[in-house]
């Protein structure tokens, strides 16, 4: 939307970690919560805290759990076990049009028979405003997300970014405590989804709202989230940054569904200090020796996974001085051509294919490396991870 | 070339077939002359006697008034029946329940009317007006339930959800978004039950009493003394009524069809 909205940045982003501090109150707290339909357990007792102003992220693939969950904080479903709580307050069993959340829906779900201003003022006639204050609200409204135009407009007149702000008004109309967004951008396309994020961002900022965000892209979940919860099965795996997300996955789970990475199984030769310390892991895998200098409960013996992004492999013709860890050697199979990046499907002597990638910071053409090169993958001690789980 | 041929003479005398009767019995109405099957000239006079036949017009006013009130009420129940059986999808009993929808559809009329005269006989209601009111509404209903039932399987749920969501409750929520974008299918669903109730004939014939003849039985007990051309001019009226009735409806139709291709439009120029 936003040429005219992208030039009124709000105030620089302020550190925001609420969750580090052990005597912050959460603001919403799922607990111990478990949601069954019959014999399949949609959501599995799960527990989790959201803190206020927190723009938030439930993350998984589609039958993870991450809508029902959202549903059940608006009030459409009930858990079958434990409760939630916002600002301390059970909310079972209040039904949704007397809950203080509002929803954005991820079919925009606009009243078809009703124009865009009679739309955003639906919510606020149920609250009995009066008809100055309703017309106020929804001119704020209309000015916040640019529509001020298309306010005598009917939905099937607007092209689909138009109604996707609509529906934005709409549920930020009522000054909700908590703005649930289910798959709010995914239809629309690229371009327009990355203008909507940081607007999405602008304004969860600017009125101080907390924000439950549900979706399947991962992308998206990285760039406006305070935390993410990344979901599989109706459980929680890791709630954390993007950045931690990211760098420090929890588990196999987290780490191939986030980004792209290499993933080899292997089994702990040595680990160089005592259990549980900082130290360096070596790991067989399976004829490569990696090592990794990272805090592991992994002893001698173990099966664990050795997982390193593509980001973070050097790729060169050249070879490297020591060749006995975290070094491989093969042929370039494939390059894929990304613009801003160049990814390198590199083919080992035992056909396991190794992604490298490389920022293409010159503007030439034609690269160094080109298909059937014989090539040197290497990577430093601390990029790797070992994944226990 | 052989064979488009033989398509042309299989339509012509398929829509002969369907259309000649009719088309004789509006030319009659027409006809000066007493007797059904002589022409004698053009009138309008069988236009103007039947407007003087009390016996004709009060059977016309009674069926008016059984059309509307059935339908009416037909409409309600029959949308309520929808309601349920697409928003509680699991309910004890529902098969059967929506199986028993269909039912009066495909039940032969005659024992719909035989089973609703015992049921009255037994209950001890005099048999009249409001008795074939009740008899027409038990099978209309069903009409209805079947047409709102199908455009509430494409309902968007989350509509609904969305108005829950913002504050309103359930009941204002059905009569301020769902009922006005179910309201073509209601509205078709009551015309429908409206014709069914115009047109019916034995199952009125088993329910009625003194002084509540509908139309149907009224032209139909008249033929049986002979046809008159009265009687032409009547159901001329009547097929009058129902293609105006089609005719309207399909005009909407485009309409609608066409005011969505213009919003299309002015979507897609993105400017007001």
């Amino acid at each position: 939307m936003g040429q005219g909205m992208a030039k009124s940045l709000g105030p620089v982003k302020r550190k925001f970690s609420p969750w580090t501090d052990p005597s912050a109150v959460p603001f919403i707290r799922f607990e111990n919560i478990t949601k069954r339909y019959g014999d399949f357990t949609a959501v599995d007792n799960l527990t989790l805290d959201i803190y206020e102003r927190e723009f938030f992220s439930l993350l998984g693939p589609s039958g993870c759990g991450k809508t029902t969950l959202m549903r059940m904080l608006a009030g459409f479903e009930e858990p079958t076990e434990g409760r939630i709580l916002l600002q301390g307050k059970d909310i079972s069993g209040v039904p949704p049009y007397r809950r203080p959340t509002n929803m954005m829906f991820q079919s925009y779900a606009l009243f078809p028979h009703m124009t865009v201003e009679k739309n955003i003022a639906f919510g606020l006639e149920q609250d009995g405003l009066s008809k100055v204050e309703i017309a106020a609200r929804v001119e704020e409204m209309l000015k916040l997300v640019k529509l001020e135009p298309f306010a005598r407009r009917k939905p099937a007149q607007l092209s689909g970014g138009q109604r996707q702000r609509v529906a934005l008004a709409r549920s930020l109309a009522k000054r909700p405590k908590v703005l649930l967004l289910d798959e709010p951008l995914g239809a629309l396309d690229r371009k327009l989804r990355e203008e909507t994020q940081f607007e999405l961002m602008d304004i969860q900022t600017n009125l101080g709202l907390t924000f439950l965000i549900v979706t399947h892209d991962q992308e998206e979940a990285m760039t406006v989230s305070d935390r993410i919860a990344v979901m599989d099965k109706g459980v929680i795996m890791q709630v954390a940054t993007p950045a931690e997300i990211y760098e420090a996955p929890n588990s196999r789970y987290v780490a191939d569904f986030i980004g792209d990475i290499n993933i080899f199984e292997g089994t702990v030769s040595s680990t160089e200090s005592a259990l549980g310390a900082p130290g360096a892991v070596r790991i067989d895998c399976d004829g490569i020796t990696v090592a990794v200098e990272q805090e592991c409960q992994a002893v001698k013996g173990d099966r664990v996974t050795f997982a390193i992004r593509p980001e973070k492999v050097r790729i060169s013709p050249d070879q490297p001085s020591d060749t006995s860890v975290n070094a491989v050697y093969g042929e370039v199979w494939d390059i894929g051509y990304l613009g801003d990046f160049s990814i390198f499907l590199v083919k080992l002597a035992d056909d396991r294919i190794v992604r490298a990638a490389q920022a293409n910071v010159s503007r030439l053409v034609d690269r160094p490396i080109t298909f059937g090169d014989m090539v040197w993958l290497t990577w430093p001690l601390d990029a790797g991870l070992v994944l226990t789980r | 070339m052989k064979s488009s041929r033989f398509d042309a003479t299989v339509l012509t005398l398929g829509f002969a077939f369907l259309y000649i009767p009719i088309i004789i019995l509006v030319i009659y109405s027409f006809n000066a002359s007493r007797l059904v099957t002589v022409w004698g000239g053009f009138s309008f006079q069988w236009y103007r006697t039947m407007w003087s036949n009390q016996g004709l017009m009060d059977a016309a006013w009674i069926t008016a008034r059984v059309g509307v009130l059935s339908a009416t009420i037909g409409t309600v129940l029959g949308t309520l029946a929808a309601l349920s059986l697409v928003r509680f999808s699991r309910f004890p009993g529902r098969m059967l329940f929506s199986g028993m929808i269909y039912a009066p559809l495909v039940m032969p009329e005659v024992i719909t009317g035989l089973s609703l005269l015992l049921l009255f006989v037994a209950v001890g209601i005099d048999r009249g007006f409001w008795t074939v009111v009740i008899a027409h509404t038990t099978f209309t209903m069903c009409y209805v339930a079947i047409v709102v039932q199908s455009r509430l399987m494409t309902f968007d749920r989350s509509l609904e959800e969305a108005a829950l969501d913002l504050g309103c409750p359930p009941v204002k929520t059905f009569f301020r978004i769902t009922l006005p974008l179910i309201m073509p299918a209601v509205i078709a669903g009551w015309m429908l039950a409206f014709t069914l109730s115009l047109d019916d004939l034995v199952i009125a014939s088993f329910t009625t009493g003194p002084g509540a003849t509908t139309l149907p039985i009224k032209i139909y007990s008249q033929v049986r003394l002979g046809v008159t051309p009265e009687i032409n001019a009547i159901c001329t009226i009547l097929i009058g009524l129902v293609t105006l009735g089609v005719i309207a409806a399909s005009i909407s139709t485009k309409r609608a069809e066409l005011r969505r291709i213009r919003d299309e439009h002015v979507a897609l120029r993105g400017v007001t």
